[in-house]
């Protein structure tokens, strides 16, 4: 396991390819800067406005070399919004690539060149691009791509559901998920530190509902776009960028892939587990960038509920309904899916009675994770969740919870 | 990787083994005089080893890819399922190898990758993939690479079947073969891959048998020139799979003369900025020699 560190005191360090204060190699107004100040001390002021344009302000500051894009609904409007950074000036190249799997692809063959590379995706979209995901984390590419989720089934959907975040967990990625705009763009930003730290140099998805975050209006605190993140230095990468000799490259040449023996199975199977052993090393980075990977509030009660994403802030209001009524319920928010964080969870839940996983989706897969993780997995109830792109009004959590402990409920939900 | 990356540091050469050595001081890598086609034998190729079968005309072909190269320290290598790979990852240059049919997507982000990260330095990139990683799973990223005039070249390995998975009928059969997965013969004809290139616009175009080696080599050599400053490139090359055909060994390259004869005669289409720009630079080799 990680020996502990002390997450106040964790000072990130500049780059060493470029001196910090410099000005940036694509745009003259904006100057390399410690991620640390920029996350913590320059100035900054709130702005109102959509997910979209919170990922281009993101992304403005990001110092991304690359960005390939492709139209899918809730996606589009931000990757359009990436485009007019590159007519900008803002990176060194942008283009529409000509369906997912060809942007994910082009995305691994940027990143394989060294360069940072930024790209959305949802839906299916995220679908038809999941050979590359694995491909990514086998390859140790550090992409990022900003997954805002919909539905995944037919007939079609585009409205919100989280159902392809399941699918992405275990892709060997860094999987966060989002629940507010501010979360989007700080960790638009966190997520390129912790995915390129040599020791974990792994892709990373930063989840967003889709809609929900994307296409509705929230305040959102920006530092002065005259700072950006220091380039991202491919001779920090664990694996030499294409180098012949070293995994997972060494494996084509001499490839384990043709023969069944020990050595080759061994081979696939302990690169497997070193990149989700770097996941897990991912922890000390995040904690000291997002601080701890779930948020508690109030989890003494026997009643808590646990979520990710906007399911969170539903959950918050149906407390607040639920307080009306003098019921008191915790709240345990989930910052990272992927790593999970199953000893802070199973921690925060060591006094639940019951516990309450609302979720957007119809599989329940959050449910499923914390039951896989957490002692007397029976305090777990699957719910409530919706599907579809269905709404689920705080209402609807507050009954799920009255009528689990027995207690009469009015309205919709009342009639079962 | 650069040449500096393989030459051994001072003292250490006598440690390594000798076809290391060999590699580095008569190998291929950018230098005065590179070793011709003519000199096969003589010096140390980028690939000699390799677990192909015997008698497999696409390592041949494969082989005078590697020397036909005009810079291979600063070439990478894109490459998907099928035999070639087994070759391609033998050679001392960066090979990519990344999903199914990906080829030419990856590619296009490699390529536009190194140009923003070493803007004083070209690198060329090459895909090397078969008729199914290219004609069929790859196909929409082959004709969109070139439709975006993508700066890489393009060499398809058509040996017209499924090889390295055994045997089955691809695109690029020829209609009524009876091969796995076309059990009553195909139905349809081989896909004009030459002509689609053409369309595209794709600026230099070959089709080639290795029947002549020196031919190969050098029109490997002005794909990649073309791809470097010019735009989309693409060589189509017959490559017979021996194993799926029974095509007895010692007749491989009888077969590829009479294929060569028969339907898959040298050909080039250039397009004029290229016909230009690589008479300009063969001229001047031309005086250099002199």
């Amino acid at each position: 396991m990680n020996k502990p560190v002390d997450f106040q005191k964790r000072e990130l360090k500049g780059y060493s390819n470029v001196q910090i204060g410099e000005k940036s190699k694509y745009k003259d107004t904006q100057t390399y800067t410690d991620p640390s100040f920029l996350f913590n001390e320059a100035e900054a002021t709130p702005a109102f406005m959509t997910g979209s344009e919170v990922i281009r302000e993101a992304i403005k500051r990001a110092n991304i070399d690359l960005s390939v894009a492709y139209p899918i609904t809730p996606q589009s409007e931000a990757a359009a919004l990436i485009g007019e950074l590159y007519a900008e000036g803002y990176m060194g190249d942008y283009f529409r690539g000509e369906n997912e799997f060809g942007v994910m692809s082009q995305c691994a063959g940027a990143a394989f060149g060294g360069a940072r590379v930024f790209t959305t995706t949802a839906g299916p979209g995220t679908l038809r691009a999941f050979e590359n995901f694995p491909m990514w984390s086998g390859a140790r590419l550090p992409i990022q791509v900003c997954v805002t989720m919909r539905g995944v089934n037919s007939p079609l959907s585009i409205q919100p559901d989280t159902m392809e975040a399941y699918f992405l967990l275990e892709t060997g990625m860094l999987v966060w998920h989002a629940e507010t705009a501010q979360d989007l763009f700080d960790w638009i930003l966190k997520g390129y530190i912790v995915a390129e730290m040599p020791d974990v140099h792994l892709p990373i998805a930063v989840c967003c509902d889709g809609f929900f975050v994307t296409h509705t209006k929230d305040t959102v605190v920006l530092p002065d776009e005259k700072y950006c993140l220091p380039p991202y230095d491919p001779y920090r990468s664990p694996v030499p960028c294409m180098d012949m000799e070293c995994p997972p490259v060494r494996m084509m040449r001499d490839p384990f892939v043709m023969k069944s023996n020990y050595i080759s199975y061994m081979t696939q199977a302990s690169w497997q587990l070193e990149v989700r052993a770097a996941i897990e090393r991912s922890r000390k980075h995040t904690k000291a960038l997002i601080g701890d990977l779930i948020e508690c509030e109030n989890t003494d009660n026997e009643i808590v509920m646990i979520a990710s994403g906007t399911a969170v802030s539903q959950s918050r209001e149906a407390i607040r309904l639920l307080g009306l009524e003098g019921i008191n319920v915790g709240l345990i928010k989930i910052k990272t899916l992927r790593p999970f964080p199953h000893e802070e969870i199973t921690e925060a839940l060591k006094n639940a009675k019951k516990i309450f996983v609302p979720e957007f989706n119809v599989a329940g897969w959050l449910a499923r994770e914390i039951r896989a993780v957490i002692p007397n997995n029976e305090r777990v109830v699957c719910g409530p969740h919706v599907a579809g792109g269905m709404t689920m009004p705080s209402e609807v959590i507050a009954d799920e919870i009255k009528k689990a402990m027995g207690m009469k409920v009015s309205g919709m939900t009342a009639r079962g | 990787m650069s040449l500096a990356n393989l030459t051994p540091s001072p003292g250490f050469e006598k440690w390594l083994p000798i076809e290391y050595r060999d590699l580095v001081e008569n190998g291929p890598y950018f230098r005065d005089k590179k070793p011709k086609v003519s000199d096969m034998g003589k010096f140390k190729e980028i690939v000699e080893e390799h677990p192909m079968c015997a008698g497999c005309a696409m390592t041949l072909f494969i082989r005078l890819v590697f020397i036909g190269l005009p810079s291979p320290e600063h070439t990478v290598i894109v490459g998907t399922a099928g035999c070639g790979r087994l070759a391609i990852s033998q050679g001392s240059i960066p090979f990519i190898y990344g999903n199914y049919g990906d080829t030419n997507a990856t590619a296009s982000g490699l390529k536009r990758g190194l140009d923003v990260r070493f803007p004083n330095q070209f690198k060329d990139v090459l895909v090397m993939a078969g008729d199914g990683g290219l004609i069929d799973i790859g196909f929409q990223h082959l004709m969109h690479g070139w439709f975006r005039q993508e700066k890489f070249t393009t060499i398809l390995l058509d040996n017209e079947v499924y090889g390295n998975t055994g045997g089955q009928e691809s695109g690029m059969t020829r209609q009524g073969q009876i091969l796995k997965m076309a059990p009553r013969g195909k139905k349809t004809g081989k896909i004009d891959a030459m002509g689609l290139a053409k369309v595209s616009e794709v600026d230099y175009i070959a089709r080639i048998a290795p029947t002549n080696p020196a031919r190969v080599a050098r029109t490997v050599r002005r794909a990649v020139l073309v791809a470097r400053e010019i735009g989309s490139s693409y060589i189509q090359a017959y490559t017979s799979c021996n194993i799926e055909y029974a095509i007895p060994t010692p007749d491989v390259m009888q077969d590829a003369f009479d294929v060569e004869k028969d339907r898959y005669g040298f050909e080039e289409i250039i397009s004029d900025r290229a016909k230009e720009f690589l008479a300009e630079v063969e001229k001047k080799e031309k005086k250099d020699k002199k």
